[in-house]
């Protein structure tokens, strides 16, 4: 478990696909990064077919979390510190 | 042992999915007893309960060898420190293919894919990265993958 799970965090979509995830992102966010897997958010490495694409709107960061057994969940964390340093790596 | 190689051709990495679907623990073992035959150091890496799974069916250790937390190899290959020649991502879900997929753009592994389970057919459709696909329609009973498994023969040098 990693510790995005004990943080404050809502979930945007369950039960979609991992592509599902990423043409939300980009439809319902003006502002997204392009990222490749393994790309770490908070403690997590992200998962999921490249591009993976990050959502950021003011300090709210949107992002898919898969599991194995549960699949892909979009969701929507507040972090002014990670949120300024994922900016950075805007193109 | 003698027929077996004196000098390993290598690591291999088996990214379990979710066991929901009989078949991965018994393919696992499978897979892992003819990559070990072949020479290659399988280690495994799933969450707990595939993992558990794979250890309580060998408790001797007979086939397994290092098991490891699915999210620490992520972190641990992501991060360079550590990788494998070989990597067998179990695929029956969605997650499964966003594994393989991870798994090709962070390793230099050569990437197989098992995918089986009752839609496999669909799976295989959303694989467009490179990797060898190996698929059947398995679900409970193993031999379709195992067969499948067997005319690619992974495990050779």
């Amino acid at each position: 478990m990693g510790c995005v799970e004990s943080m404050n965090y809502e979930i945007l979509l369950r039960d979609q696909s991992f592509k599902e995830c990423r043409e939300y992102v980009r439809q319902h966010f003006k502002e997204y990064i392009d990222v490749q897997p393994g790309f770490k958010v908070f403690d997590v490495h992200l998962i999921g077919l490249p591009p993976i694409a990050i959502g950021l709107e003011g300090d709210f960061i949107v992002f898919p979390y898969t599991k194995p057994c549960h699949g892909t969940f979009l969701l929507r964390m507040e972090d002014t510190a990670e949120a300024a340093r994922l900016r950075t790596f805007k193109k | 042992m003698s027929g077996e190689p004196k000098t390993s051709p290598g690591s291999a990495l088996l990214v379990l999915g979710c066991p929901q679907v009989p078949v991965q623990t018994s393919i696992a073992l499978y897979l892992i007893n003819r990559l070990k035959k072949s020479g290659f150091v399988p280690v495994v890496a799933g969450n707990k309960a595939a993992n558990t799974l794979l250890v309580i069916a060998d408790p001797d250790r007979h086939y397994l060898g290092e098991v490891m937390d699915l999210d620490r190899a992520v972190a641990m290959i992501s991060d360079k420190k550590r990788d494998f020649d070989r990597c067998f991502v179990f695929i029956h879900n969605d997650a499964g293919i966003s594994y393989a997929a991870t798994m090709g753009a962070i390793s230099r592994a050569k990437v197989f894919t098992l995918v089986y389970g009752e839609h496999y057919d669909d799976l295989v459709k959303q694989i467009d990265f490179p990797c060898t696909i190996i698929a059947a329609k398995a679900v409970h009973n193993p031999l379709p993958l195992k067969k499948a498994l067997d005319e690619v023969t992974p495990w050779a040098a």
